[in-house]
């Protein structure tokens, strides 16, 4: 809390106890001030549907004493240690925690995430397999994907994009509409639904990539907002907030996940279970996934690729080689898009029902933040991002021996967007530059080597 | 022509609070370049700050006056909620000055997470009303032949509170040492604390001011529609930074400017087409200004230079 900034000062005074003191003081005095209206008191309906105040002091209190703790710690120990350390470390060599993390650790995830399924069902079963394939594997696996997409747009040609959900939700409502009304199969259509969402990039990059940076990302969340409202409002055809369910689900190469005797289960000769289609499910996405980590490394290769790095370390170099940004920024735009479409065609097969609710501006946040703090450019960062970020909040939803400590009434799946928004803000302030902030170049003169984040500069779109 | 005027009257009280919250994110932008993107939940704090104020002015300390009732609530929102924006500045931004461009825009969107889901844990995910503080209106023309034109006394309150404080505003950023710190902060950081302006503190104090409008506009907005819940920092939020944008971010008039219009452009397309789309069309209009005047209304061009 605040005092964070003095912490240096403190050990250099050689008194840092005094001045832990006196920012635990202020600390307190601040939480009290910010705490009192919103948790000192509480706003209830009383029975005639009236407002009125309940006093929560002894909450309060708790709040104010945690947080004057936690700068008394802060101060007094953790910043002199944090401080002594950085000093160690500027003389250390650094980058080979790094270096080990992008040759060694990328096969053993990619390992991992193949054997998961069969893992899952060996110690759980197949009932409880269901809820950590689908809640854990898919829906980190679609994030992974999404982050994935995201990368190309903001990691590797700088442009800003706080709208990206909007190609997610042309996707996911391109398969539904077309699956439904002309019952097209999947297989045809994800790649129709990539096409679309691609088009739909390019008509919103034509007008606004003329802008930069910030304006840019304005724009993008405007475009955002502007689909999904869209969607909301335009009931004839989107159904509005009620969404379009019975959405059909993907088949096993036509073979459908049924209990019927055409069905998976009855044709190889295996008792029914749901489990099939999950895991299924399961490993489409991690394909598509995969999918497009491979595109995104072998277009890194390509001219296309490396004019898109180009970009982003300085546009106005870029323009004078003779690079057309124009075109350059709109491919990047169509084909983040387009990865976006896949995986909100393979969201609607997944859930079967989709409404404008998934497809908020908190969904672009979530994903551009997981691209953020995997360390913009880096897959294996994104794709930790996305475990720890979704996986992490994902798990709140099921510490029910909280209720132990707390008391029943604690529920602790409303806290999980609490603890998602704060974790952002500490690890922003932890590792600014993202949890993977090394980087190897593309093009390299002699010899490949990592270098330091900090001497790349990011894009100003 | 009666729904003209009403519509004008609407447009601009709706206005005036888009205003209020655009002048917050023009002012971050313009001395750190940065989007502070809680700005709009940062309101929506202030509301219920002066929801809780109202309802200990009025039920516990049982005072009836409505304008010193109004007075202390504004106050007192004004003064929490820049001490709220004081400590989000220090703790969620202060630290990534001078670091990457993304990561404050980041910490800013966890931080606009963390305090909608803070405050709809700590005062319930309900809708939260109170009853209207400010009553009356005057009939200013076409009573009993037609369509009444009214203008409502909270209203007035509106308009004249926010002429009031940006005319303070106004004369802080424009005739102060302090106001001539901020603008130079603005032009040029590193050469502005050479010549001696603690520029940390200036970066502080801009965080404050802007939450102490953004409080305005938050109990205006409480005393005009009567209702506020956790997840209305968003929307107004970003309008707001539309209406900054439109004006050109980085200029304070701009600002003001720009929210007048994003409301007045808001009550007219709902008045005549759709109110379905009304949010559409204040978004089209940020895009359509911005591809064909980039800079916005009122904002500088700006030049890149190698």
């Amino acid at each position: 809390m605040p005092g964070d900034a003095q912490a240096g000062e403190a050990q250099a005074t050689g008194l840092p106890y005094a001045r832990a003191l006196k920012d635990t003081g202020l600390a307190a005095v601040v939480a009290f001030a910010i705490l009192l209206p919103l948790v000192g008191f509480n706003t209830v309906q009383d029975i005639s549907n009236r407002l009125v105040l309940e006093t929560r002091f002894g909450t309060l209190a708790v709040f104010v004493a945690l947080i004057a703790a936690a700068t008394f710690i802060n101060t007094a120990f953790l910043a002199p240690w944090r401080s002594r350390r950085a000093r160690l470390a500027r003389t250390r060599r650094t980058g080979r925690v790094a270096q080990w993390l992008s040759r060694r650790f990328a096969p053993f995830a990619l390992g991992f995430v193949l054997v998961y399924p069969a893992l899952v069902l060996f110690v759980t079963g197949p009932s409880g397999a269901l809820k950590w394939i689908d809640n854990f594997g898919i829906q980190i696996l679609i994030y992974v994907m999404l982050g994935f997409g995201l990368n190309i747009v903001v990691g590797l040609a700088g442009l800003l994009d706080l709208g990206y959900v909007a190609f997610y939700a042309v996707g996911a409502y391109s398969y539904a509409l077309l699956a439904k009304t002309f019952g097209l199969s999947f297989y045809i259509l994800l790649p129709l639904a990539g096409i679309l969402a691609a088009f739909w990039g390019v008509l919103l990059g034509f007008p606004v990539l003329r802008l930069r940076g910030d304006y840019l990302a304005i724009v993008t969340l405007a475009f955002g907002e502007i689909i999904r409202l869209v969607l909301i409002n335009w009931v004839p055809v989107t159904n509005g907030y009620a969404g379009i369910s019975g959405v059909p689900r993907p088949t096993f190469f036509g073979i459908p996940f049924t209990a019927g005797d055409s069905g998976f289960a009855a044709i190889f000769g295996l008792p029914f279970s749901p489990v099939y289609r999950t895991v299924f499910l399961y490993y489409l996405i991690l394909a598509l996934a995969l999918v497009t980590a491979g595109v995104t490394l072998r277009l890194r290769r390509l001219p296309v690729g490396r004019a898109w790095e180009a970009l982003r370390e300085d546009e106005i170099a870029c323009r004078s080689l003779g690079i057309n940004t124009t075109n350059t920024k709109l491919t990047a735009f169509a084909i983040g898009a387009m990865f976006g479409g896949f995986a909100g065609s393979f969201f609607a097969a997944r859930q079967g029902f989709i409404s404008p609710e998934s497809f908020t501006f908190m969904e672009s946040a979530t994903i551009l933040s997981i691209v953020v703090l995997g360390g913009m450019g880096s897959q294996i960062g994104v794709a930790i991002a996305a475990v720890a970020m979704v996986g992490g909040t994902e798990i709140l939803r099921d510490l029910d021996f909280l209720k132990h400590i707390f008391g029943p009434d604690f529920e602790p799946t409303q806290y999980r967007m609490l603890v998602f928004g704060f974790a952002m803000v500490v690890i922003m302030i932890w590792k600014p530059r993202g949890l993977v902030s090394t980087r190897e170049p593309t093009a390299f003169l002699k010899e490949r080597r990592i270098i330091s984040r900090d001497l790349v500069k990011e894009g100003r779109g | 022509m009666e729904v003209f005027v009403q519509q004008l009257i609407n447009g601009i009280t709706l206005g005036s609070i888009y205003g209020l919250i655009a002048i917050g994110y023009t002012m971050v932008f313009g001395i750190i370049g940065m989007v502070n993107f809680a700005h709009g939940d940062v309101f929506m704090v202030s509301a219920f700050i002066a929801l809780v104020t109202l309802l200990i002015v009025t039920a516990w300390l049982g005072i009836t006056s409505v304008t010193l009732a109004l007075l202390i609530v504004l106050v007192v929102a004004m003064v929490l909620t820049s001490v709220v924006n004081w400590t989000i500045e220090r703790f969620a931004y202060r630290p990534l000055r001078g670091s990457f461009r993304l990561a404050p825009l980041i910490s800013a969107i966890g931080m606009s997470i963390f305090l909608s889901n803070f405050v709809q844990v700590a005062q319930g995910p309900r809708v939260k009303s109170v009853p209207p503080l400010v009553t009356g209106e005057y009939v200013l023309f076409g009573g009993s032949a037609g369509y009444p034109v009214t203008l409502s006394a909270k209203q007035i309150v509106i308009w004249v509170v926010t002429a009031v404080l940006l005319a303070a505003f106004w004369y802080v950023v424009r005739h102060t040492p302090l106001g001539r710190a901020q603008r130079a902060c603005e032009q040029d950081r590193k050469m502005a604390a050479l010549l001696g302006i603690d520029v940390d503190r200036t970066i502080a104090v801009t965080f404050v001011m802007g939450a102490a409008l953004a409080a305005v506009a938050g109990t205006l907005y409480l005393m005009y529609y009567g209702v506020i819940s956790f997840a209305d920092g968003f929307t107004p939020g970003v309008k707001a930074f539309t209406a900054a944008v439109l004006g050109g971010i980085g200029s304070l008039p701009g600002a003001v400017v720009g929210g007048l219009l994003i409301g007045l452009i808001e009550t007219f397309w709902s008045a005549y087409f759709t109110t379905d789309y009304k949010d559409v069309a204040a978004f089209s209009i940020l895009a359509i200004t911005l591809i064909f005047l980039p800079q916005g209304l009122l904002g500088r061009p700006d030049v890149e230079k190698v």
